[in-house]
């Protein structure tokens, strides 16, 4: 995915370059261009730090201060999860991001039927606070921020981490969460999802309006064009499609009767890089100018913070492949240094082993020590925005910014982003994507080395990440000594009072902290939104 | 006699939300004159299999991304054979490691696709094997 297209002539000379978003690129570009299009420097860049940001939201830039870089860590039990945030710590990485195995996203607790051969898998098993308290030990929460890659619980999963933070001694004012919270892609491309849409949406509001209210350092909802794109979708539509979802939280909350100035400064993005560097660099630079454009004329924001657009530019998984793995590194490195022109605050990226398994610690190192290259070796934090006023890049962003509003109105005028999703054209129109992209990767039209050409060469062999059934052992077993000494009787109380909560559209976050500090389990608590809500169904797109 | 098309199940079993090779599949087949029929996602096997028997299925496919092919996939053999759908075309797809395409054969899976894999080589293998397999031939 994300690989233009190359029309050639007989004689190997590139004729035509379509890139996936439409775009077609020409073999020179001049000033005539920038004329074409009216460039205008205080209109379509401004200073980097100023309005509408498309080169920078900070006027110095990587001078001022070098991006965080996050990698998604978690596995097996909390033990393990502890031992690897300070392993990468140590190393150098300046925020955690959790991974969850498949039962705890899905609100299930590690002794559920539907969890069996999943506990621990591809992230963190969590049950109750005891988890949290265990993967989080000795871990300064006023100095690090922590990324919590779920989302259909999320709610859960932050007033677990409020909930562990004081019982460490932290203020809730001083901790610093991003749980991902994005229900809407879950349901377009990651499909982590559990209840239908309307509650989904609202149980984000609940989030967003608490940090607002008791959580200053949260950064309640990371919104992921990464895991539409991932699915299959093109750039323009994976920025459309993120601005739509946070138009749908955003609408969320005003119904609350808040303005979008109190709150949307708090949202980051979460966005892919593979394939095509101009393309991704464009888009990114389209996107920050978009999104403060689109806040101030459409919400009414004022605030300069507040229309920053700041989030994670990572690698995407979907660039890796499971061919020569070795290449993966290679890859990886072209995407960081994308994430560096394009100005990211915050990075990761897939590992090359990352196609097989998730990250083994030596791949998760070779990620680390990319960034570092390229901050501390060659050059990427001398001046910002680098690529600014190329007739290229300038001409490119346009295109892309007009690309971007053109498939934000394809799904406005089918009633905006939660109908889409309710519907089912989002989801078709991204697995569509997929499938033409599969076809022609398949007939050669588009190339990935080792995939479709230069295949020769033997396939290293690479380390799988070790499964090992006795972390479930442990885990539950932990867990039924859990229901078995804790107050039982507070348990059923706090479910009781979340329930009336949920029922009655009350804010749920007071109770979820309520019933975390009585260590009800996760898949207790999911129950009682299940129960409330119900579970979402698939539209058919077949 | 007409030769009717081939129905194929194509399931999710497990938590797994990873659907794009699920999905785009499911487009290929249909392409290639087949009738699909997608479970969506979170299924439990019992339910994969109930389905394939309620949907009368010649073929039916899993795409399986967690690590938990193996595991999966007896549990698939072991209702197929209780229900009296052994005789039905068994695929599995996904992220599946060379070294397990083995162990999932000895099990009796008819073809194993991993990621990566042509549409044409799944058409195909379908192609040639539903019907030949299956005790009620090509046509009723």
């Amino acid at each position: 995915m994300g690989v233009a297209t190359y029309i050639k002539d007989e004689k190997d000379q590139v004729k035509e370059v379509i890139l996936q978003s439409g775009i077609k690129i020409k073999p020179v570009y001049t000033p005539k261009d920038l004329e074409e299009i009216g460039f205008n420097y205080e209109q379509d860049l401004g200073d980097p730090g100023e309005f509408p940001f498309t080169r920078a939201i900070h006027p110095l830039g990587y001078r001022s201060r070098v991006w965080t870089v996050r990698q998604y860590t978690g596995f097996g039990t909390p033990e393990q999860t502890n031992e690897r945030f300070k392993l990468m710590i140590s190393h150098g990485q300046t925020g955690l991001n959790v991974a969850f195995d498949l039962p705890t996203q899905m609100g299930y607790d590690s002794d559920h039927p539907m969890a069996e051969g999943e506990v621990g898998r591809v992230g963190m098993a969590v049950d109750s606070l005891k988890d949290f308290q265990i993967a989080f030990k000795d871990i300064r929460l006023d100095k690090i921020g922590t990324g919590l890659t779920i989302n259909a619980i999320a709610s859960v999963m932050l007033a677990m981490y409020q909930a562990m933070a004081e019982g460490y001694g932290y203020d809730k004012k001083e901790i610093s969460a991003t749980p991902q919270n994005d229900i809407l892609k879950e349901m377009v491309g990651r499909g982590a999802w559990i209840y239908p849409v309307e509650p989904s949406v609202r149980l984000i509001g609940d989030t967003i309006e608490y940090s607002v209210k008791e959580l200053p350092k949260c950064n309640p909802v990371s919104v992921c064009g990464y895991h539409i794109r991932e699915s299959g979708c093109t750039p323009a539509q994976e920025i459309a499609y993120a601005f739509l979802i946070a138009f749908a939280y955003i609408d969320e909350v005003r119904k609350r009767g808040y303005e979008a100035e109190e709150f949307v400064g708090r949202f980051t993005f979460n966005l892919n890089i593979y394939g095509n560097l101009w393309e991704n660099v464009a888009k990114f630079r389209a996107a920050r100018k978009l999104w403060a454009r689109l806040l101030r004329d459409r919400y009414n924001v004022k605030d300069k913070k507040a229309l920053f657009l700041r989030g994670i530019f990572g690698g995407g998984g979907s660039g890796m492949t499971k061919q020569q793995p070795e290449n993966n590194i290679v890859r990886g490195a072209y995407y960081a240094l994308t994430a560096a022109l394009s100005g990211a605050q915050t990075t990761a990226l897939c590992s090359f082993d990352e196609a097989y398994t998730i990250p083994t610690p030596r791949a998760a190192l070779i990620s680390l020590r990319t960034f570092q290259i390229l901050m501390e070796e060659i050059g990427l934090r001398d001046t910002v925005d680098p690529l600014g006023g190329s007739y290229f890049i300038e001409t490119l962003t346009k295109q892309m910014e007009e690309k971007i509003l053109e498939e934000m109105e394809k799904v406005e005028r089918i009633g905006g982003m939660v109908e889409a999703v309710k519907t089912g054209y989002v989801q078709k129109e991204v697995a569509k994507q997929a499938y033409e992209y599969e076809k022609r990767l398949q007939k050669g039209e588009v190339v990935k080395v080792g995939v479709n050409k230069y295949t020769e060469g033997v396939d290293m062999e690479v380390e799988l990440h070790p499964y090992d059934e006795k972390w479930a052992e442990e885990q539950i077993k932990r867990l039924k000594e859990l229901r078995a000494t804790r107050n039982n009787r507070e348990v059923q109380r706090c479910l009781k009072e979340l329930k009336i909560a949920a029922e009655t559209g009350k804010n749920v976050m007071p109770y979820l902290v309520d019933a975390c500090k009585a260590y009800a389990t996760v898949g207790e608590m999911a129950d009682v939104f299940r129960e409330v809500f119900g579970e979402h169904k698939e539209p058919n797109i077949f | 006699m007409v030769e009717r098309k081939i129905r194929v199940l194509i399931g999710k079993p497990g938590l797994d939300g990873h659907d794009r090779g699920a999905k785009v599949v499911a487009f290929a087949l249909k392409d290639a004159g087949m009738e699909v029929i997608y479970t969506g996602l979170h299924q439990r096997v019992e339910a994969i299999v109930n389905q394939a028997l309620q949907e009368d299925v010649d073929v039916i496919g899993l795409s399986i991304m967690s690590g938990a092919h193996i595991p999966i996939t007896k549990k698939l053999m072991e209702l197929l054979k209780k229900e009296n759908l052994d005789d039905r075309l068994v695929l599995i797809g996904g992220v599946i490691p060379s070294k397990d395409i083995e162990v999932l054969k000895e099990m009796g899976v008819d073809g194993v696709f991993p990621g990566g894999s042509y549409f044409h080589e799944i058409v195909n293998f379908i192609k040639e094997n539903a019907f030949k397999k299956r005790k009620v031939a090509g046509g009723y």
